[in-house]
């Protein structure tokens, strides 16, 4: 005889996930790996000659790199002796500041800090987040991508993306040669639906950076560092060759983060024996060590390998304080799908949800699924509603508003006619009148027309090779009579000649001015302090179109 | 999803077998070759490969592949996914030549390496467990000019699509992009299965040893 009650539960989706028990002598472990070094750290004559228990000599690229620029050795020593259950306590408790900690874990080595998250339950890690995210108010990133990289729908759901709230938008392409094209619509829809949304698009480094340097991106994220040696060479890089892509966006006034996560040097195939956790916070070092901004990690794209392992989804959040505790902005993952079950993966959002980071997620697939082409997300466009409404329930800020139809569909509609005309006035493939009705009441790339894909690429080849710039999208928009739309292209390259947001955590508001760590420090300490949902922005998050006025009742 | 306990099984017993625990053979990196994995596809070792005329594509085979393993991720054999790939070139009219890559199991400096070395200056790159792109010489080891990254939705009639497209290219044209297919439950399905597998593809890595050519038999 066969369990009903067996059977009814191996239909659940959650028994449609993968699962792995543990075995540390490959890296298949969350935290806590057996052969993770024990902290230690020898200061002479301000060179660090020993760290988690290796001494100089004995150094790979990723220790040397983060011996000498990630620590502030300063307190290093003394910090190293410190109990780790003292400093855990202090992470969570209302009563020590930031600023306090902060002195105390930038002097930390990577080791340590894992010991200390080793003494943190995720409710306590959670209390530490919402004291340690850098800036005060907590931001939101989204995916704007199709399976058919098609720039219509892209410019369409750019538009409604930045209008739902979203700071920072992230495009990729299903083509590598699309690049240009998707990363001109996600520009032009951000600034339709809300000036000042920041986008970017994830290709291959040389292009993306150089879609930056001409102005048709204004941020990067997707520049990876790994946490061993062999990965590094995989990747056909090292710490300071990362370090110096980072210094060639920042030399034109690009903001840039690095992306790393838990999971992607098992995936990889060279743990070298440690836990995902100890790999991860070299990771969170090198960022330091390069100087860049932020750090996008959560695990990412390797989300189902810490999702398989006991204990995993704590390593995640984990990660998130680490980049938070180097005083680094954090975009915290929840980027990716994760489970099958809609249980779990609220689980594994409220992690990052409940006490707000700079960018819970990073992102949000603002399209359906089926078409992010980061191979789906956590939470996708066919969640909005659900995200309002736990953002009104628990009085929490996801950095979400409700919308009418009405309102987006206007904007979709004036994204992909803008495309339309700009395409027309820079002389590329050819948009249709069909193809801009299709965009503007789509739900994803299946109710879209398709396109000469071959004419697309071709016209995108020789877009690069004309030499477009920003400016050429600034001038072409404002021939073509929507000057509203060019003025805010203008506005978000001029952000490059001032340079603020290359400060951490940095967004910008509709009228181009700067929110960052810098300006809006995180002043957590207990109730009555740091950011609170409240005044107009709580009549916004609570006035969810599904709410019936008792006044309008006949 | 529950993995195959047996599958998990050997592949934890053969890494843990050459990862030297013990410490005591840590000079001996070469994996001992499971005689059980090898697959019905015959190679015959042609010495390191030389540049021929513009109407070659090379496909670059991963360090295990038909070695430690023989089938993909979704359970193709690797002896019929070859087979497609060889068809799909010589359906094009052009000479396809295999060659094994053994310095790096990342599929992206596999096909970068072997797209140097091809006339056409175009290489398919292919793990063990599926996943491929199509690479040019010219371009960065981590651009491509197709990649097909989610292995466990590949089938056989898309290996063959992808190797007529890279003899296309080879010929100077610009073919229509192979369709890609994006499943989101991917991931949680086959992630940590994925890293097993290639965890022991890398196993097979010889940061020291030269790209060889292999002949092909069924």
């Amino acid at each position: 005889m066969k369990s009903k009650r067996f059977e009814v539960l191996s239909q659940r989706m959650v028994n449609q996930d993968g699962f792995v028990k543990e075995w540390p002598e490959v890296g298949m472990v969350a935290m806590d790996g057996p052969a993770d070094p024990k902290p230690s750290i020898k200061v002479v004559n301000g060179k660090v000659t020993e760290l988690d228990g290796k001494q100089r000599a004995d150094f790979d690229m990723i220790d040397t790199f983060i011996a000498d620029h990630a620590i502030k050795l300063g307190r290093a020593e003394e910090v190293c002796n410190m109990c780790s259950i003292k400093i855990a306590k202090m992470l969570c408790d209302v009563n020590v500041s930031r600023e306090e900690i902060v002195a105390i874990t930038t002097a930390m080595t990577p080791a340590k800090i894992c010991e200390v998250m080793s003494k943190l339950n995720v409710v306590e890690m959670m209390m530490a987040m919402q004291k340690m995210r850098a800036r005060r108010t907590p931001s939101i990133q989204c995916h704007i991508t199709n399976v058919k990289d098609n720039p219509v729908l892209i410019a369409a759901d750019a538009a409604e993306g930045s209008y739902r709230g979203f700071s920072e938008m992230e495009t990729t392409v299903g083509i590598a040669r699309y690049a240009p094209f998707n990363a001109i619509a996600i520009l032009l829809g951000a600034q339709v639906g809300s000036p000042g949304v920041m986008t970017q698009c994830a290709v291959e480094e040389a292009t993306e950076l150089e879609l930056g340097i001409r102005g048709i991106t204004s941020y990067a994220e997707t520049v990876s560092i790994y946490g061993t040696e062999p990965v590094f060479i995989d990747g056909d890089d090292t710490p300071w060759s990362k370090a110096f892509l980072a210094s060639a966006y920042a030399s034109r006034g690009l903001k840039m983060r690095f992306t790393s996560g838990t999971g992607s040097e098992v995936l990889m195939g060279y743990a070298e024996g440690k836990s995902m956790l100890y790999l991860e916070a070299r990771c969170v070092f090198i960022a330091k060590g390069a100087g860049v901004q932020g750090l996008q990690n959560g695990s990412i794209s390797c989300i189902g390998v810490p999702g398989a392992v006991p204990s995993g989804i704590r390593a995640v959040l984990a990660e998130n304080l680490i980049a938070s505790c180097l005083d680094l902005e954090v975009a915290s993952g929840n980027d990716q799908t994760f489970s099958h079950s809609d249980m779990r993966r609220t689980a594994r959002l409220l992690m990052q949800f409940l006490p707000g980071t700079d960018y819970i997620c990073s992102g949000f697939s603002g399209v359906p699924n089926y078409d992010n082409m980061f191979a789906g997300s956590n939470v996708d466009a066919e969640d909005f509603d659900d995200f309002l409404v736990i953002q009104r329930d628990l009085r929490v800020d996801g950095g979400l508003r409700p919308v009418s139809e009405e309102e987006v569909v206007a904007l979709r509609n004036k994204a992909a006619k803008a495309l339309q005309a700009l395409f027309k006035e820079l002389n590329l493939s050819i948009i249709t009148d069909e193809e801009v009705e299709a965009a503007t009441y789509a739900h994803g790339s299946k109710d879209m027309p398709n396109r000469d894909v071959v004419a697309d690429l071709k016209a995108a080849g020789q877009m690069m090779d004309r030499g477009i710039t920003g400016i050429d999208i600034v001038k072409g928009l404002a021939k073509a009579g929507y000057q509203d739309i060019a003025n805010n292209v203008l506005n978000m390259l001029k952000q490059r000649v001032s340079g603020d947001y290359l400060h951490t955590s940095s967004f910008l508001t509709n009228d181009f001015k700067i929110v960052s760590a810098v300006n809006d420090v995180n002043d957590y300490k207990g109730p009555g302090s740091g950011y609170r949902l409240e005044g107009e922005r709580w009549e916004q998050v609570k006035n969810i179109p599904a709410a019936v006025d008792a006044n309008e009742l006949v | 999803m529950q993995f195959d306990e047996k599958l998990v099984r050997d592949i934890i017993s053969e890494v843990l077998k050459n990862y030297n625990l013990g410490g005591a053979n840590s000079a001996t990196s070469t994996p001992s070759r499971s005689v059980s994995a090898a697959s019905d596809i015959k190679f015959r070792e042609l010495g390191t490969p030389t540049t021929g005329g513009p109407d070659e594509v090379f496909i670059a085979i991963s360090p295990a592949f038909s070695l430690g393993q023989n089938q993909t991720i979704s359970k193709l054999p690797h002896k019929d996914v070859l087979r497609e790939l060889l068809s799909g070139i010589e359906e094009e009219g052009l000479k396809a030549r295999v060659v094994r890559i053994s310095h790096s199991s990342d599929v992206a400096a596999m096909a970068s390496a072997a797209a140097k070395m091809s006339g056409s200056g175009i290489a398919i790159g292919i793990q063990s467990k599926g996943t491929l792109l199509i690479h040019q010489k010219d371009l960065p080891q981590l651009s491509n000019l197709e990649l097909f990254p989610q292995a466990p939705l590949i089938d056989l009639p898309t290996y063959r699509a992808i190797a007529k497209n890279a003899a296309k290219y080879a010929k100077g044209q610009s073919p229509e992009p192979v369709p890609t297919k994006n499943d989101q439950m991917t991931r949680p399905k086959y992630q940590a299965l994925a890293a097993l597998l290639h965890i022991k593809e890398t196993e097979y890595v010889d940061p020291n040893k030269q790209p060889v050519e292999l002949g092909v038999s069924f």
